[in-house]
C-alpha cells in the first residue's frame, strides 16, 4: 500500500520534472528560431541580423560559456563576484540578526530610531554605490558594502518582526520555568525568530548578487559584472546573456545551500505533509 | 500557619494604550486563599477574569491594587514556587518532548545529563516513554498536555496554577488527563488553583470550588466545600448522589451569572 503510494508520488514528480524540462527546451528552441538570421524571414526587424543583435543567440551564448570555462579565463572573475556576494551575505545577515534582536528587545531604542530606519529603508540604496566607491575604493570592499546595505535591511526587518511575534504564552511559560532574560533570548527569542530569518535569507541571496554585480558594473576591473559591462560596450549581447545565466546559476546554488541549512536547523517545524516514520 | 497562596483584595484594571479614558476592570476586590495541600477550583462564566487572577498569582501580572502572599511572604516578580499550566499551547515548538520537560531544570543550571535522566523519568510517569525525540507538532493534543504536565511537575513546585488546561481536549482524553492529574497530585498534595468554566470538572477534582461573578469587575460570589471521598475517579464520581446534590446547589448560584455573562458577550 505504502510503496505503491510512494511509487505514485515518484511518478508524479517525474512527470512534473519532464514537463518543466520541456518548457525549457521550448523556450530555447523559440529563442533560437526567432533570433537565427537564416531560419525565418525577419518579421519585425528590417534586417535579418537585428534580432540576434538585440536578444543574442542561444548557441553562441552557450559557446561563450563553454569557452569561458574551457580557457579558464572566467575563474578569476567568478571568484571575485562570489567572494563579494558571500561576504555581503554573511556580514549583512549577522549584523541584521544582531541589530534586529537588539532593537526588538529594547523598546526605547526602537522608538527613537524608528523614523530613521523607515527612511533608510525607503531610500533606493543602490544609489549609495558612488559614495561607497569614494569611501572604499574600486576593489572588493565597495561592492561588499553595497550588498550589505541591501541584505541587512531584509534580515533586520524579519528578525525584528520575528521577535515581536514570539508567542506570549510560550514566553510566559519559559519565565515561569525560571528562565533568566539571557536564557529567554537564547531559548525563546532566537529560535522563534529563526524561521523568519530563513525566509529572509531566501530573499536576500538574490540581493547579495545584485550588490556585487551592480557595484562591479559601475566601476571595477574584475568580476562578472565587469565582464557584462565590457561586453555591453561592444554590443556583444551573447556575452551579456552568458554572464546573466552564470549569475543565475550561482544564485540558485546559494539559495539551495540556504534551503539545506534550513532543513537541518528547522526540523521542529511542521511540514504540510508528514507521515509516520516508524 | 499562613496559607500557601493568598490573594487579598485584588483589583485589576486595564486601560487601552494611548486612551486612558477607556478602562476595563477585570476583577475587583477579590480575595482568595488556598491552604497547603488544598485543591481549589475557580469557576465562572467566560470572560470573568479567571485567567487574570491566575496571572496575578503567578506574578506575570501586577495587580492594580491588593497584595499576593506566598507562604506568608509578599510576592515580588515571578512566583518561583509555582508551576503554571496554560490553556493554550505553551511548549517550545523547537524543543522535542524531552528537551521541553527538562527545560526548567536547565534554566536552573542543572547539568544536561542529570536533567535528561530526570526528564526521562518524568516522561515515563506521564506514559510517554519512547516519544522523547518527538517535536510538539508530532504529538497529539493529549500527549502535548502530558508533556506540559511533566514540564511543570519536574520542578516540584509547591503551588500548581492551572488555567483550563484540558479544555481543548475531547471528553474521553480529558477524563483520562484529569485522573492522571489527581494521581500525580495525590503523591505529595501540592496546593492547586484550577481555573475552569466546567462545573463538573471543578467538583470532581477539588476540595473547594469558588464561583466568580460575571465580568466586568467580577468577584467571588460563592465558596463551596466539596466533601466527596478521595481517591476519586472523575468519570465515576459524577454519578454519586452527593455529587449531583453539590452540583445542583452550586449551579443554582452560578446560573444567573452565566446568563449575565452570555448577555454581555452578545452585546459585544
Amino acid at each position: 500500500m505504502r510503496s505503491s503510494k510512494d511509487n505514485k508520488g515518484a511518478k508524479a514528480r517525474l512527470r512534473l520534472r519532464s514537463v518543466q524540462l520541456l518548457v525549457l527546451a521550448l523556450l530555447l528552441v523559440l529563442w533560437h528560431v526567432l533570433t537565427s538570421p537564416t531560419l525565418l524571414p525577419p518579421i519585425y526587424f528590417a534586417e535579418a541580423n537585428q534580432a540576434a543583435f538585440f536578444f543574442g543567440e542561444p548557441i553562441k551564448v552557450f559557446a561563450r560559456l563553454w569557452q569561458w570555462f574551457a580557457s579558464g579565463e572566467i575563474y578569476e572573475h567568478l571568484w571575485v563576484t562570489l567572494v563579494e556576494t558571500l561576504l555581503a551575505f554573511l556580514i549583512g545577515t549577522v549584523s541584521g540578526v544582531v541589530f534586529g534582536l537588539w532593537l526588538a528587545l529594547s523598546p526605547t531604542a526602537s522608538a527613537i530610531l524608528d523614523p530613521y530606519i523607515k527612511a533608510i529603508n525607503a531610500m533606493p540604496r543602490v544609489i549609495l554605490a558612488p559614495i561607497f566607491f569614494v569611501w572604499f575604493g574600486l576593489g572588493i570592499a565597495s561592492k561588499v558594502a553595497l550588498g550589505v546595505t541591501l541584505v541587512f535591511f531584509i534580515v533586520f526587518f524579519n528578525v525584528y518582526q520575528g521577535v515581536r511575534e514570539v508567542s506570549p504564552v510560550v514566553l510566559a511559560n519559559a519565565r515561569m520555568l525560571g528562565a533568566t532574560p539571557r536564557q529567554l533570548l537564547r531559548h525563546v527569542y532566537v529560535p522563534s525568530a529563526m524561521s523568519w530569518v530563513f525566509a529572509s535569507l531566501h530573499n536576500s541571496v538574490g540581493l547579495a548578487f545584485v550588490g556585487a554585480v551592480v557595484g562591479e558594473y559601475l566601476g571595477s576591473a574584475k568580476g562578472i559584472g565587469y565582464l557584462i559591462h565590457q561586453a555591453e560596450g561592444f554590443f556583444d549581447m551573447n556575452t551579456v546573456v552568458a554572464g546573466i545565466l552564470l549569475l543565475t546559476a550561482f544564485a540558485l546554488l546559494l539559495d539551495w545551500a540556504v534551503g539545506l541549512a534550513e532543513k537541518r536547523l528547522m526540523v521542529w517545524q511542521p511540514r504540510t505533509v508528514e507521515t509516520e516514520r516508524t | 500557619m499562613p496559607p500557601a497562596l493568598a490573594l487579598e483584595h485584588i483589583e485589576c484594571t486595564f486601560s487601552s494604550r494611548g486612551d486612558s479614558s477607556e478602562r476595563y476592570t477585570a476583577v475587583r476586590d477579590t480575595t482568595l486563599r488556598v491552604g497547603e495541600g488544598e485543591f481549589v477550583s475557580v469557576v465562572g462564566p467566560t470572560g470573568c477574569g479567571k485567567t487574570t487572577l491566575l496571572n496575578v498569582a503567578a506574578g506575570l501580572l501586577q495587580p492594580s491594587a491588593g497584595t499576593v502572599t506566598v507562604f506568608g511572604t509578599r510576592l515580588a516578580g515571578i512566583n518561583s514556587r509555582a508551576g503554571y499550566m496554560f490553556q493554550t499551547e505553551a511548549l517550545m515548538p523547537w524543543r522535542n518532548a524531552i528537551a521541553n520537560v527538562m527545560a526548567g531544570l536547565e534554566f536552573r543550571g542543572m547539568t544536561r545529563e542529570e536533567a535528561f535522566a530526570r526528564g526521562e523519568e518524568w516522561l515515563k510517569r506521564v506514559g510517554l516513554t519512547g516519544f522523547e525525540k518527538r517535536y510538539p507538532h508530532q504529538l497529539s493534543g493529549g500527549m502535548r498536555k502530558r508533556v506540559a504536565l511533566a514540564q511543570m511537575f519536574i520542578l516540584n513546585p509547591q503551588i500548581l496554577l492551572m488555567d483550563e488546561p484540558f479544555s481543548a481536549l475531547d471528553i474521553q482524553t480529558r477524563q483520562l488527563m484529569e485522573n492522571e492529574l489527581l494521581e500525580l497530585w495525590s503523591v505529595d498534595r501540592k496546593s492547586v488553583v484550577f481555573i475552569t468554566h466546567d462545573l463538573e470538572e471543578a467538583i470532581s477534582l477539588s476540595d473547594r470550588v469558588v464561583v466568580l461573578s460575571a465580568g466586568p469587575a467580577s468577584r467571588p460570589i460563592g465558596d463551596y466545600v466539596i466533601d466527596l471521598p478521595r481517591p476519586r475517579d472523575v468519570a465515576e464520581i459524577r454519578l454519586v448522589p452527593r455529587f449531583i446534590e453539590i452540583h445542583a446547589k452550586i449551579w443554582r448560584a452560578m446560573k444567573e451569572e452565566v446568563l449575565k455573562g452570555y448577555a454581555q458577550q452578545q452585546r459585544q
